[in-house]
This record gives structure tokens, C-alpha cells and sequence, in this order.
């Protein structure tokens, strides 16, 4: 067994130094595709203001994955992406947004 | 869609558009994201996608399509202390970012408070004396998912966090090329990404003059050996060693030497942290005076075993790890089988480097059948140790509390 633990180690020094390569002394010119998301939110009241509005800066998992938090916490999330990244969301949808949010990602 | 670096931000009905097509994208795209993995975030949610979808990137935790978001699934740390390219973490902020880059017509620009504002092509950064080095690169936010109570952003695991041996040039090396002006104060970076509305805070970052100067902070075109990823930062991007690495600009194409200090959005509001110990706070806590989030405190981490294991009773078992100092290097890693009450020296392996990760390992035997509670703790180099209680503010950042792992004898 002790042999064993010593030969893991061993291995375990041995990736690291491999991964010391040689620099490229030349770059190459790069072009690649981005993936859009295959992500569908859940129905409810509201899911047309929050795709209108929301989905065109961020895709709909970062909402997906957040913590449940009350409506005011979500409140603070809107008007954050409002004031201070320039989300372009009209005063009209915020409430079916909030709404929505609550619904979807609020405590249970 | 492909966004080009000459991109103009969107305007409200392109931005309907956009939301139109992906919409279309949605309908007809691959199943890209082909399994899951559970990060055990308090609360949850728990489940994320594992995706291989991401140009030159191999399978990562998918915590936002876009603007990009992946964390390193954390068994990659468990072979080495160098976190492979196409494993290594992503995080944008804005969602226009260049897909392609033609490395003759690429131009870092230098300007401000210099006497020779430059214009230098890759041609002249790769023929500049080279710098090597390995260092961490971790997010502010790393770790944010387990934070309690709650709060939003990234809901990272522990792998928004990785390792490489970064080539390039000095950023010192490039401010002496354009003659830093008398009463310069700050340095200030900025990428080709853009964000996604016209009036929206474009992502800058900076360091003061001095930090800038300091001969390490390096202008990296090569990471592990390569060029590094475009989602990574192609093809130069800023590597400040022992900083979080929300300053490590990617696609760093614009240098500006500022006269006074930057009050940008991204440098005066967002990243700042509390300016107490350990950055912590307590919830709902006023008037806590607020500070750029800075140097990375240390940590470490089991990487052979995870949480709920089953090791065999009355045998010699190996537990293994990696550590990092944080802005110093790795002093000692104690190893703790009970939970904290007792700890004992870890082996360290190889030492890459102040700022790199450094490999422990240590064996024990559970004697008895039952539960275990694993733990490490790394104390830097500076006297720094890893807390037993965690910290907390808003935004999720800093956290570096002794890692927990139970597991089972039997």
C-alpha cells in the first residue's frame, strides 16, 4: 500500500511537469462560433415580458440557476439590470417581470 | 450569430431581433449540453448542464450560455497542478464579444498620460523580452453558490478557479516603451468586449501606477504552453499574480495611463468588497466603507475525494490536494481526519512558483468503521490561514473557509 501512495504521488509530480511545454513563438488567427442556448423557461404569467426584455443581455439560465430569493430581492435584481446596466426595459413590464421572477425563483 | 469586434452596440430594436433569432437558433440546435452534475449549492438549485459546445473548450459546467459562463468541473484539479486550456474556467460580463481575430491586423493601443502613445502589433509584443510564470487565476465569486444566506450572481461551485504557467511581456516593459508622464496614478485596461447597450459600462479595469510597474504583471499571449483560448482571453490578455482575477483584462486591447483615479463603474461600485478582515460582513449590515476587491487570500482543497466517499477500513488511504497561497506562497498544509480537532502536516509537492497551485498529500488510516470529516488548511507564506468560519457579503467574494469533506470507513 505505501509503495502504492509513493507511485501516485509520483505520478500526480509527473502530469504537472509535462504540462511545462515550450511557448509558441507565433500566433494563429482565430474564428469560432459561440452556442446559443437551448434553455427553455418555465410558463407562467410574465415569461413574454422576461424573454422581450431580459434574454437579449443574458440567457435564460443565469435566472434559472439563482438562488430563490422574495420579491423585493428581485425587485433590487430588475432594477440593478435597469439603472445601472442600461437594460432597456419599459416601466410598464417591470411588474409582470417581478412577478414572474417571484413565481419562478421565489422561496417556496 | 457572430459578433465581429466592430460590432456596434445594440440598439433596442436589434436587440428584439436578436432575442427573435436566438429564439429561432433554440428550435433547431443540437442537444449540446449532454449531461449533468450536481453542485451541492445550499438550497439549490443543484443541477447543472455539462457541455461540450463551447469552441476549444473540452466538457465544462455550463452556468450561463451568454455571455459565457463555465466552471472547471472540479476533478480536473485532481491531475495536476496546471489546469489544461480547455478546461480552464470562462467569465464575460458583456455579450459582445469578438469571434474572430486576424493576428495581423490585431492592435494594443497605449495611451494618456505617456509621452509615445503606441500602437503595437502582436509582432512587437512577441519580439519584447519574455516573461514566464505560473500563477492562479480565480474569480472574485468563486465558491459564491455556497454562501448563507444566499446571494445572486454566478452561482459558482469551487471551479471558477484555475492554474497556468502564463507567457508574455511586462506590462512595466510596455509603459516604459511609451514613457509613463509625471503625476500618472493609474493604469487602466480595457478588452474587446462590448457591452450588449449603447450606454452601458463598458468592463475597464485598473491597477495603480506603481502595481503596473512592478515587473510582474504580465501581458500574456500564451498559457500552458499555447495560445490561449479566444473564451480565455486571445490573444493577449492581463495576468495579475495574486489578484483576483476579475483584473486579468482578456482580449486586452487598449492601455490608457490615467492622470487620476479611475472612478469607473467597474473599479468604484462593482468588486468592492468590505473593508474589514476577511472581507467580511455581517447581513443587512449599513455603512461598511467599501474597498476594490484585491489580493487573493489562500485555500485548499481535497481533489481525490469527494464528499460522501467510502474509503476501507483499517487501511493506509491517500488523500491528496491542491493549495495556493494567494498573493504569497503556500507555507504548510495541515490535514485534519476529525473534523479540526487534531491536525497534521501534509506532504507538499513540487513548488511551481509563489502564486501557483502546489500539490499536497497525506495518508491516514480510519481505524474504525464510521464517518469522517476530512479537512485541509493552508497557511501562507505571509503567516495568512484559512479561517474555520466562513465570511459573507453581497456579492459572494473572498470566500476561503477550511474545506469540509465527509466520507465513510468501512
Amino acid at each position: 500500500m505505501t509503495r502504492k501512495i509513493i507511485l501516485l504521488a509520483a505520478l500526480a509530480a509527473a502530469t504537472a511537469s509535462a504540462a511545462q511545454a515550450k511557448a509558441p513563438l507565433t500566433l494563429k488567427s482565430v474564428g469560432v462560433t459561440l452556442p446559443e442556448s437551448n434553455r427553455v423557461l418555465p410558463d407562467g404569467p410574465g415569461l413574454a415580458a422576461v424573454k422581450g426584455n431580459c434574454l437579449a443581455c443574458h440567457t435564460g439560465g443565469m435566472i434559472m440557476n439563482q438562488p430563490a430569493m422574495p420579491q423585493a430581492a428581485w425587485q433590487a435584481e430588475v432594477a440593478k439590470m435597469r439603472n445601472v446596466y442600461k437594460a432597456p426595459v419599459d416601466d410598464k413590464d417591470v411588474p409582470a417581470i417581478v412577478d414572474y421572477l417571484t413565481a419562478v425563483k421565489g422561496p417556496k | 450569430m457572430e459578433h465581429t469586434p466592430s460590432a456596434a452596440a445594440l440598439s433596442r430594436r436589434n436587440l428584439l431581433r436578436q432575442v427573435s433569432l436566438a429564439g429561432l437558433a433554440s428550435l433547431a440546435s443540437p442537444a449540446w449540453a449532454q449531461t449533468t452534475i450536481n453542485l451541492p449549492l445550499p438550497g439549490g438549485p443543484t443541477e447543472r448542464p455539462i457541455t461540450t459546445g463551447f469552441p476549444q473548450k473540452g466538457a465544462m459546467i455550463l452556468q450561463r450560455t451568454r455571455p459565457p459562463l463555465l466552471e472547471t468541473p472540479f476533478e480536473v484539479f485532481d491531475k495536476g497542478v496546471f489546469t489544461p486550456n480547455d478546461r480552464f474556467f470562462v467569465r464575460w460580463h458583456w455579450a459582445v464579444i469578438p469571434t474572430s481575430v486576424d493576428v495581423n491586423k490585431f492592435r494594443l493601443n497605449v495611451h494618456g498620460h505617456v509621452e509615445r502613445p503606441l500602437s503595437l502589433s502582436l509582432k512587437d509584443i512577441l519580439a519584447m523580452p519574455r516573461l514566464e510564470y505560473a500563477a492562479v487565476n480565480q474569480c472574485s465569486g468563486n465558491s459564491r453558490g455556497f454562501f448563507q444566506p444566499r446571494v445572486p450572481g454566478g452561482e459558482w461551485g469551487n471551479g471558477a478557479m484555475g492554474n497556468a504557467r502564463w507567457t508574455g511581456v511586462s506590462l512595466k516593459a510596455v509603459l516604459d516603451k511609451a514613457g509613463i508622464k509625471a503625476g500618472a496614478v493609474a493604469v487602466r485596461c480595457n478588452g474587446m468586449d462590448q457591452p450588449t447597450v449603447n450606454d452601458a459600462p463598458d468592463f475597464m479595469k485598473s491597477l495603480s501606477v506603481d502595481h503596473a510597474r512592478d515587473g510582474e504583471v504580465m501581458l500574456a499571449y500564451a498559457m500552458n504552453g499555447e495560445q490561449l483560448p479566444l473564451l480565455n482571453g486571445f490573444p493577449v490578455r492581463l495576468v495579475v499574480p495574486g489578484w483576483y482575477a476579475t483584473y486579468w483584462i482578456k482580449m486586452l486591447n487598449d492601455i490608457e495611463v490615467l492622470d487620476g483615479p479611475d472612478t469607473n463603474f467597474w473599479m468604484k461600485t462593482a468588486y468592492t468588497i468590505p473593508d474589514t478582515p476577511r472581507a467580511d460582513m455581517k447581513p443587512g449590515q449599513a455603512n461598511v466603507p467599501m474597498v476594490p476587491i484585491n489580493k487573493l487570500n489562500p485555500r485548499s482543497f481535497i481533489t481525490n475525494l469527494q464528499a460522501g466517499s467510502t474509503i476501507e477500513v483499517g487501511r493506509p488511504a491517500l488523500v491528496r490536494g491542491i493549495a495556493f497561497g494567494g498573493d504569497s506562497g503556500v507555507k504548510r498544509v495541515d490535514f485534519s481526519s476529525d473534523g479540526g480537532k487534531a491536525w497534521h502536516p501534509a506532504q507538499l509537492g513540487v513548488d511551481e512558483g509563489k502564486y501557483s497551485f502546489r500539490q499536497w498529500h497525506a495518508v491516514f488510516t480510519p481505524e474504525t468503521k464510521g464517518g469522517y470529516t476530512l479537512m485541509v488548511r493552508c497557511t501562507n507564506t505571509a503567516g495568512d490561514v484559512q479561517p474555520d468560519q466562513p465570511n459573507w457579503n453581497p456579492a459572494g467574494f473572498m470566500r476561503n473557509v477550511i474545506e469540509a469533506t465527509p466520507v465513510t470507513a468501512a
